[in-house]
């Protein structure tokens, strides 16, 4: 099992849903630590990102973190910013909490929503 | 006599049907943020009565009441102001008056109702009736930690420029006096509820720092500096809140920044007198309206959890798991409940201080603040 490609996200086999589900499972929890969850971290990014930016991202103490906003920056620049924060100001690494592939996630959905 | 006494009974039993007394001494109204909507309570049927929707972001939102404890003013996160009537259940004002906004004040005296903003960042104070603006007090900063402070006086606090303001409305034009140098980054303050001492907490450095509000010119106290020393600082995943001044006794007690600590100061001589280690970062320390007890909720990822402080001994004495993310607490007035908003399980969760024994769960939609209307005669509140 351990060389099955599969993530969460992926549509099981219309012609083999019981399997397909089985699969899925077993990958769920083979790769809990890795996988993507996608609604987890939008979750993520509205509650605990915005608590400080706004649940609806447009800024609080923390700056405007909209799309249109953010269309500057390199968005490696954006997951370095989220994994390790920002020294001197309120933004907290948040590596202890997240996968680099995590934040990447986060940080491509930031700049563009509608695509994730 | 007789006639008259027969039309006097008639006429207080016509009243009475007329008009159905509603009571609002035992109500509360908590925020649900994700929908912009606010649910109307009862502490002692400890029952949902009402939802009222249309309040816009209420992420981060707050509260106060009017005097008479009819009226709600409701401080959205996108600068909304709504006034609500508990009563008829319905909002009867609204204004969106800034872009940004963070909390609010309500006058000793019930009349004004300020509101602090990140954008444009300040203080705008407006007519507790009709909502009409009454001044506009531009800090150049993000402004956080707005009170109301005896004497018809606003009191706020500028995180980019570490700088308190005191807005005297009693006289008019209002008397603004500034006091700088209260410190890096202060992220929230409160008021003692005698209304003396104004606290703010510094995120940029390690400390708080006091305003004594009985001298004639207040001048910056420094509480507890460098309190985190030779300690290696934790990423803050949430800025903690100063509400609700923990007085315990002589003491009262305060979340620590960066630290998983809450700290004990004497309230006399603003001097520390303890430290308990916590589970996690402190957002909230909340001391029961008696005194007795601590309750400590904790910032992501720990936020499932609640702490209980024996302020004898400044033990913890209880530890449990509410649910997934718990944002806020509200005490009942005297303290023999507490509802607690758990956000990620859309419950709110109502236990017994004493026996810890859950008592009820009411649905609700993503819950935070929980506001109590006993709130309405309390200074800071």
């Amino acid at each position: 099992m351990d060389d099955v490609p599969l993530i969460r996200t992926q549509k099981p086999d219309r012609s083999a849903p019981a399997l397909a589900l089985t699969m899925l499972f077993l990958a769920t929890t083979a790769f809990a630590a890795d996988a993507i969850d996608p609604a987890a971290l939008k979750r993520l990014v509205q509650q605990d990102c915005g608590s400080c930016h706004g649940l609806t991202l447009k800024g609080g103490l923390g700056p405007d973190l909209r799309a249109e906003s953010l269309q500057h920056y390199d968005p490696e620049v954006l997951t370095s910013v989220i994994l390790d924060g920002i020294p001197d100001t309120a933004m907290p690494p948040w590596r202890p909490l997240m996968t680099e592939e995590e934040a990447e996630w986060i940080a491509r959905y930031l700049q563009n929503p509608e695509g994730k | 006599m007789k006639p008259f006494a027969l039309a006097l009974v008639a006429a207080l039993w016509a009243g009475t049907a007329a008009a159905e007394t509603i009571a609002t001494g035992d109500l509360g109204l908590v925020i649900e943020r994700a929908t912009g909507s606010v649910l109307l309570v009862d502490q002692s049927d400890r029952a949902a009565l009402a939802r009222i929707e249309g309040l816009g972001d209420l992420s981060h939102a707050s509260l106060v009441y009017s005097p008479d404890e009819r009226f709600a003013y409701v401080f959205g996160r996108d600068g909304g102001l709504t006034k609500l009537d508990i009563t008829t259940r319905q909002i009867v004002g609204r204004v969106v008056q800034s872009g940004n906004a963070i909390g609010g004040a309500i006058s000793d005296d019930g009349r004004l109702v300020a509101v602090s903003n990140y954008e444009p960042g300040g203080v705008r104070v407006f007519d507790a009736d009709t909502l009409e603006m009454v001044a506009d007090l531009p800090t150049g900063g993000k402004t956080i930690g707005l009170v109301d402070a005896p004497g018809r006086r606003f009191v706020f606090t500028v995180w980019d420029t570490g700088e308190s303001w005191i807005a005297d409305f009693s006289q008019t034009p209002p008397q603004i006096t500034t006091i700088p140098g209260m410190g890096k980054n202060p992220y929230d303050a409160l008021i003692t509820g005698n209304g003396r001492t104004y606290i703010t907490g510094l995120f940029g450095e390690d400390g708080l720092t006091a305003l004594d509000l009985w001298s004639e010119a207040p001048e910056p106290i420094r509480v507890l500096p460098g309190y985190g020393r030779g300690e290696q600082e934790m990423p803050v995943y949430k800025m903690p809140h100063l509400e609700g001044w923990a007085l315990t006794g002589r003491e009262f007690v305060l979340p620590a920044v960066g630290h998983s600590q809450v700290l004990w100061i004497d309230a006399d001589t603003l001097t520390e007198t303890g430290r308990t280690q916590t589970y996690g970062q402190p957002v909230f320390a909340m001391a029961r309206p008696d005194g007795r007890q601590v309750w400590v909720n904790f910032a992501h990822p720990l936020n499932d959890t609640i702490q209980v402080i024996d302020t004898v001994t400044k033990e913890v004495i209880h530890e449990f798991k509410p649910g997934p993310a718990v944002l806020h607490m509200e005490f009942t007035p005297r303290g023999h409940e507490i509802w607690i908003s758990v956000r990620d399980a859309n419950r709110i969760m109502i236990y017994d201080t004493r026996t810890f024994e859950k008592l009820r769960e009411i649905e609700a939609e993503s819950p935070s603040g929980i506001f109590f209307t006993a709130r309405a005669h309390k200074t800071g509140l």
